[in-house]
Parts: structure tokens; sequence; C-alpha cells
């Protein structure tokens, strides 16, 4: 393979993707299934940093490429986050495979995912045009709502040079629970009443590879302990020591292995039971549940497993998305309706971005 | 003009009383919340079930007659406004709510529904919709996902789109899709956030899947008065500074609390030239220590006077005046013009220092009252229609203030979206390839043209202008703007 290009500007991002037949964006490569298609090799390496930050405007732009471990430093320098929590920051993730990939992680669960907080987008189209669409301030209505579009995209509608995100501030503290649950049928019971519940609970995940819960409450500190003490009377459970956040293992998705074929499956709560108990009895398969029941992610382990994989995301009519791994990209894909390829179309003319279904 | 029988061919889905044509009929559907422009359509369709709206579609599709969705026709920007030789689609009689899960917080929604319907069937399980309008007492989810509507809450529970997990819709193409579901997480590019705030322009929707959440357990509100619209800027900036997220931070200027005490006899500090109305919600817990925050934060703001709610009845009483104060402001003149501009939070008081100016220099008043967690300004421009050259003078005011907005680095529309309205100023926010590639996905959705053409992009004949003035359910008080 020869080297990527390698643009430092967004006006050579432009001429890079005008120069080659198939262009294939790459970021650090953290979700490499996404970009394991054919085609020359654009990496946004070189697009870096801050392009503005305005702290008191709740918003930041900055180049596609810059790592998501750098904008967290920065953000919380100014006491803010990323609400979402873009999965595999201590990867090296960056900004703009974030945008593409459309993955949040634990904290999608309280404001909203990462399609809820990005305002504004720089980006390539296929006729390597650089257009900006969106904006910067934290409310607009004017014009197609493209950068929410660009969410999930995996780089098949255009190449993501720049990104605009509305923000929050951080929570002065925070503290997890793990709450217990004997099976996903009680799992799904305590989701669904803290969904109802006065507590605001940050993020609610499932532990992998089982049935009970990790429960983040954020906020100021006393309110937090009493907040805590009244749910572990409500549900038997701990409140987990220590430092360390034990939700770092799933923005890490560090509970399965960098060999393992991970899988993305929305779920809707009801589904997770079916989730947990058909992979619980696989082989070679981890699985966890977030977002309160609305994520399910699987690491197969052994190959053997893809069959009963792929026959259980049929049976319950979900559909998968491979991040990691040789496994084909869509799992138990619907048929795509015809606008689809005619939005790809319009936006790719020359078919210079990977197909939709590979 | 179409041919009659192209005519018949719509008729003829719709049982005759639910395609009207006749003058008288046609009129209440000539104009929307933008009552300067009117347009008479060819007809006015009133399905009752998707398939009537889908076969509708298909034989506009078939024919080349170009309809209009609409729901409650409270669009204030055009959005809704027919096109002469096009029909109308009405959509308030698909207004059944077909499925609420308070389980997963979900309601499944036919367009037609009414905003405040959906949190009405939801309180009794603790939940609501969280986006809010000033009209959401008869706007429809359809116009809402349209239009990507806002409301009070939008700083920190985002818009519309943020809380649309699912549509399906028929597109101009006459194809039928639908996008999402009830989970909150999907795979791909997201289709549901490029379809709404579509304006009307990629087909008609027909089922929305809304997300549902907890109602706070506790409010607590406070009004704070000041001397100066600028102090109660700074204020808000001290807010946002200090790390706290309120649900609501909204302002009123002189003008529009003298409108809204003559209104609705709402009660303000004496002496204050503005006043800030902050809220904050969640736990009690948390509530009972942010409000201490809160309090010493304004307090440092030197405000005329401080006043959080005491109960539920206060608590409504400022909300009230603040709903209000739109319409009321309207009732001070006989014609206005609203902006929806917006504009960096910290450049508010350089916003209103710089529209300050323009009223003066034009002599027509500007009330102000807005959203100033998002910086989303709704200037009123007051004048009166019947004194010549009047009209054209708060048109070039509204138009230097959406420049303005621009300039500073904000944006022409913050929710009530482009329309025929602001049409010719998409150019001042994008560039020739950017607007052209917003054509370009127009046409994958309606190659045609036929779904609301005219609208959102610059260059196509413009409707007769009218007048300014209050929407008519505003005139009777049933509906507030913002
Ligand atoms: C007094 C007043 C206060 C307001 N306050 C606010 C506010 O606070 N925030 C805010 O954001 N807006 C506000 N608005 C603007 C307006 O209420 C919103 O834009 C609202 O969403 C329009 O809903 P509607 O049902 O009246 O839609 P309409 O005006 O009938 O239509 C609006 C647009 O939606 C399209 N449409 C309607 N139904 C469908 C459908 N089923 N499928 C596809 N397209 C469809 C129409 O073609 C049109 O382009 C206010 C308006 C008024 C008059």
């Amino acid at each position: 393979m020869s080297a990527p290009l390698r643009p430092q500007t967004l006006a050579e991002l432009a001429e890079a993707v005008r120069s080659a037949a198939r262009i294939v964006a790459v970021g650090a490569g953290t979700k490499p299934r996404l970009s394991a298609v054919e085609g020359t090799r654009l990496s946004t390496a070189g697009l870096t940093g801050l392009v503005e930050y305005e702290p008191e405007e709740f918003t930041f732009t900055a180049r596609a490429g810059t790592p998501l471990r750098d904008l967290a430093v920065a953000l919380a320098e100014r006491g803010q986050y990323l609400p979402f929590d873009p999965p595999l920051v201590a990867a090296g993730a960056t900004l703009g495979g974030a945008v593409a990939s459309g993955l949040s992680g634990p904290g999608r669960y309280r404001f909203g995912g990462i399609r809820d907080f990005i305002l504004g987008v720089r980006f390539v189209d296929g006729a390597g045009r650089l257009l900006r669409l969106g904006g910067k301030v934290v409310k607009n209505a004017a014009g197609f709502d493209v950068p929410k579009f660009l969410c999930g995209s995996l780089g098949r509608f255009g190449v993501i040079g720049e990104v605009t995100f509305k923000v929050f501030p951080r929570p002065v503290s925070a503290l997890t629970l793990r709450l217990y649950a004997a099976d996903p049928v009680e799992r799904l019971k305590i989701i669904r009443a803290l969904g109802r519940s006065r507590y605001e609970p940050e993020a609610v995940e499932g532990v992998p590879d089982h049935c009970d819960l990790w429960v983040r409450l954020a906020g100021p500190e006393s309110a937090l302990a009493a907040l805590a003490s009244e749910i572990l009377t409500r549900f038997p459970g701990l409140r987990e020591a220590g430092t360390e956040d034990p939700l770092e293992v799933l923005r890490e998705l560090s509970w399965a292995a960098a060999s393992d074929t991970w899988v993305k499956v929305p779920l809707s709560p009801d589904h997770s039971v079916a989730f947990t108990t058909e992979l619980a009895a696989l082989d070679g398969v981890s699985h966890q549940v977030g977002a309160g029941g609305s994520v399910g992610w699987i690491a197969i382990r052994e190959s053997a497993s893809v069959p009963a994989v792929r026959d259980l995301l049929e049976r319950f009519g979900l559909e998968g998305m491979t991040v990691r791994g040789d496994a084909p990209l869509w799992w138990a894909r619907r048929p795509r309706p015809a606008i689809e390829s005619a939005v790809k179309l319009a936006l790719d003319p020359c078919h210079r971005f990977p197909p939709l279904d590979s | 003009m179409p041919s009659t029988a192209s005519i018949e061919r719509l008729a003829a889905i719709l049982s005759s009383d639910r395609f009207l044509t006749q003058p008288e009929a046609l009129s209440a559907y000539e104009s929307d919340g933008l009552t300067a422009f009117r347009t008479r359509p060819l007809g006015v369709a009133i399905p009752e079930t998707a398939d009537e709206v889908i076969a509708l579609v298909r034989a506009c599709r078939d024919t080349g007659i170009p309809f209009v969705a609409r729901g409650s026709g409270t669009s204030l920007s055009g959005g809704s406004l027919p096109v002469s030789g096009g029909i109308v689609i009405a959509m308030n009689r698909l207004n059944r709510i077909l499925r609420l899960d308070p389980e997963d917080r979900v309601a499944v929604v036919e367009p037609g529904v009414i905003n405040t319907q959906v949190t009405a069937a939801a309180a009794p399980f603790g939940l609501h919709y969280a986006p809010d309008p000033s009209s959401q007492s008869i706007c429809t989810l359809g116009g809402n996902v349209a239009f990507n509507s806002g409301g009070a809450h939008c700083l920190k529970y985002g818009m519309t789109s943020n809380h649309v997990l699912g549509l399906k819709a028929v597109l101009a193409t006459g194809e039928v899709v639908e996008w999402g579901g009830p989970g909150r997480e999907r795979l791909g590019p997201d289709w549901c956030g490029l379809f709404t705030g579509h304006e009307g322009l990629f087909g008609v929707v027909l089922e929305i899947t809304l997300q549902l959440l907890p109602r706070a357990e506790c409010f607590h509100t406070v009004l704070a008065g000041y001397r100066t619209l600028e102090q109660a800027g700074d204020a808000v900036a001290a807010v946002i500074a200090a790390g706290l997220l309120p649900g609501a931070l909204e302002i009123m200027d002189a003008l529009a609390l003298e409108a809204a005490r003559a209104a609705v006899h709402a009660e303000y500090p004496p002496g204050c030239e503005a006043v800030l109305i902050v809220e904050l919600e969640g736990p009690r817990e948390t509530v009972a220590e942010e409000r201490v925050r809160l309090e010493s934060i304004l307090a440092a703001g030197n405000p005329v006077a401080m006043r959080p709610a005491r109960d539920a009845a206060e608590r409504l009483a400022i909300w009230k005046g603040r709903k209000s104060a739109f319409s009321a402001v309207g009732r001070l003149s006989p014609d206005f013009i609203v902006q929806d501009g917006v504009v960096p939070r910290r450049r508010l008081g350089e916003a209103l220092r710089r529209i300050a100016a323009l009223s003066q220099e034009s002599g027509l008043r500007i009330a102000n009252v807005f959203h100033a967690g998002d910086g989303n300004l709704h200037p009123l421009i007051l004048f009166d229609g019947r004194q010549p050259g009047a009209l054209a003078r708060a048109e070039a005011v509204a138009g230097s203030i959406l420049k303005l907005c621009v300039e500073m680095g904000g944006s022409i529309t913050g929710e009530h979206g482009i329309g025929v309205e602001k049409r010719e100023f998409l150019t001042d926010l994008f560039s020739p390839d950017e607007v052209d590639v917003q054509k370009r996905i127009r046409a994958a959705f309606d190659p045609d043209g036929i779904a609301n053409p005219g609208k959102m992009f610059p260059g196509t004949g413009a409707p007769a202008l009218t007048h300014h003035g209050l929407h008519p359910l505003e005139r009777e008080g049933v509906i507030f703007r913002e």
C-alpha cells in the first residue's frame, strides 16, 4: 500500500480528495473495519488542533484529525466536557472519526449522543468542494442539517475536515453505583424504573457479560450522596469504591480484546433481555448492554460463533455494524430505500467514496 | 395551470367534502403565521389516513402538481404558504397518538398531533416531551419536524431534532421510507437528522417516534430585574461562566415588560429596564445546592430586585408573563415583523446595542424578548402599515438585523426556519457551492421540485405582500410567540 495522502490544510484536503478516483478517509484507525475498503487512503493526521474554543459559548471548533484526548484536556481546563462520551479516547480516536462512526459512549444516556451535540461541519464532497454546513452557534435552523447527517456516515458521503460542537459544563462530582440484577429481566426492570425516576443519572450501563448495572450519578457532591443512598435502598447494590471511573472500561471497550470482532447493535430496552440471554449461551462471545438498553456491543473471539450471532440478530430483527475485525461491515441489514442511494449520488456524484454496503 | 383531468385525479382520492376548491373554503389556507404573504391554492386536500397522503403525493408526482403540507399554519417564515397552481395537504386529521410507551419513554404519533398533546398524554407517567415552542398549544408535530422547532429549553435539551427517534414519510418521489425507531441509538448516517428541518421540501411526514423525558422533580425559577439590558446580559454570562446549566435563561426588555404588564398584568420590579428569568431543574437535592450558587452569582450583578418563585403558582406567573410578552408587544402596534437571528452569547450586549441604534435611526420601536441562553434573539419591529413606506423601512431594519447576526458569526434563524421570508438571505450564510449541494440533496428527495417549491432557496417568484401582524389566534390570546 502506498503512503496515505496527508493534507495539512482544508484547502489541501479538498485537493487530496480531487487527486484520486477512490478516497478512503482514515483517522487514528481505532475503528479499523469502518475504513477497511479499497481505495487511496487519506489520513486526517495532519489536520489537527482547536480552531476556536469559546468556553462561554459552550462551543468549540476543531480540525477532524484532532485526538479526542487532546480535546478532553482542553475542555477539562475550562471545566467542560463532551457529554456524549465518545469511545476510544485513550486509544487515540480522532474527532472526525468519532463523527464519521457516529459512536457515543455511556454519557449519551442523559443528554443524547454525538448527533445531539454536533453544530457545524466543514467537509469535502465527492466533487472535491470544501463546504461548510450548520453553524457555530448553539442554536441554528438555517439549511439542511448535514452535520447531523454526517454522524455515522463512515466517510461514504464526504471527508470531514473540521467540526463544531456544543459542550456542557462538567458536573462538579460524580460517583458510580453497581446495582445487582439476577437476570436480564430484572435488569430491564431496573433500567425502566431509573428511566422514570427523579435521579437523572448520567449513565446506565450493563456490566460486560453480566446482568448487573452501573449507574453513574453526577452533580454537586452532597446531592449525590443523598441520591445514592436512596437508590441503594430501592435496589440492592453498592457504591463503587476507588477514584477510577469503572465506566472507563466501557468507553475504551477494554472489556473486549483488540483481536476480537466488535459489533455495535442498536437495541430497544426490551431486546436487551434476549440479547443477553442468547449471547451468554454462546462460546467465545462477550457482550455488553449500554445506554439504558439502547445499544448492545458484541465482541466475538472465535469466528466459529459468527453464524450463531448472525442468526440471533436476524431472529430478533436487529442490525449490526462491525467496528473492528474482518466480518462484513453490516449484519442483518434491512434493504435500503432508493433515496439513500440518491442522496449518496447527490453528495458523491462520481463514486469517489466507498459504496454504502461494504 | 394543471389540466382539469389532473386536478380530478387528485380530487378522486378523497371524498368531495375533503377536497376543497371553493374560494371561500380556500381563503382560510391562503396564509400562515407570516401574515404578510398570501397565495390561493388550487385546492386543499384533507386526508384522514397515511394511505390517502401517499396516494395524494403520488398523484402530485404523476401530474406535476406541487403540494404544500400544512399542519396548523403557524409558521412564522411562510413555510406553509401555499404555492399557486398547487394543492395544500392539510395534515390535521392525522392526529392520533398511535402508541405511548411509558416504560421505554417513547411516543409514536401522527403528524397532525398538537405539540402539547404529547406531554398531556405522557404527564400521568411523570414524563414529558421537551421541545416547547410558544405556539405549542396549536402547532403540530409535523410542522415541528419540518422546521426543527425550538422553544425555551434548547440550550439544555436541544431542538425537535434531538427528540425525534424515528420517522415514516412519503417522499416527493412517492417512495415511503421509515428511519429509526424506538431505540436511542442507530447505525449509518443520520437520516432522521437530515429529514428534520427539511422545511417541507422532501416530502410529507406520516409518523413520528418521539423520545419522552422524565419530568424534573424540582424547579427553581428566579426573576431578576436590572437597570440596563446590558446588566441582564452580563448576568447570563456569569451564570454560564459559573458552570451552571439552567433549563431556561430568558430576557425581556423594557418595551416587552411594559406590554406584558398591560396584557396579563404581570408584575415586575419597579425601575428595571430588563428582566432575566433563570430556571434550574433537577432532583431536589441538586436544585437545593445550585440555587444557593445561582443566587450569589445573580446578587453579584447588582440587580434592582431578585424574586425567586416561592411556589408553583408564582413560577407559572413568571412564565405567563414571559410567554405572553411577544404577543403582548404585538398588541402595541398595528403591524410588526419578528426576527429570529442568533448571535454568539458573548456578543448579545453588542447585538442589542446595534439593534437599538437601528431602532433610533429608523424611528421604529423594537422590543426584545429572547432566549438569552442560546443567543437566539427575537427582535420585534413595530410599524404601522398604513403609513407610506413604513413596511419597507421595517423590512430594511429586519434585513439589517439578519446581516448583523451573520456578521457576528451567528445565524439568520434559530428556530423559525428560512421559509419564504428569509430565502434571499440564505446566500449570506452559504457560498454558491453550499447552496448547490443543498439543492442537490433536495433534488434527490424531490427531483421534480413539487414539494413546497419556492421556499428556502433564493430566486424563486415572490408571492404578494399584504400586511404584517398577529396570527389570528394570537390576537385572541390562544397562542403566544417567543
Ligand atoms: C405565536 C407563535 C409563536 C411561535 N413560537 C415559536 C417558538 O417558540 N419556537 C419555534 O421554533 N417556532 C415558533 N413558532 C413558529 C411555528 O409555530 C413553528 O414553526 C411550528 O413548528 C409550525 O407548526 P405548524 O403545525 O403550524 O406547521 P405549519 O406552519 O402548518 O407548517 C410549517 C412547515 O412544516 C411543513 N409541514 C407541516 N406538516 C408537515 C408534514 N406532516 N410533513 C412535512 N412537512 C410538513 C409545512 O409545509 C411548512 O413548511 C411560533 C409561531 C407563532 C404563530
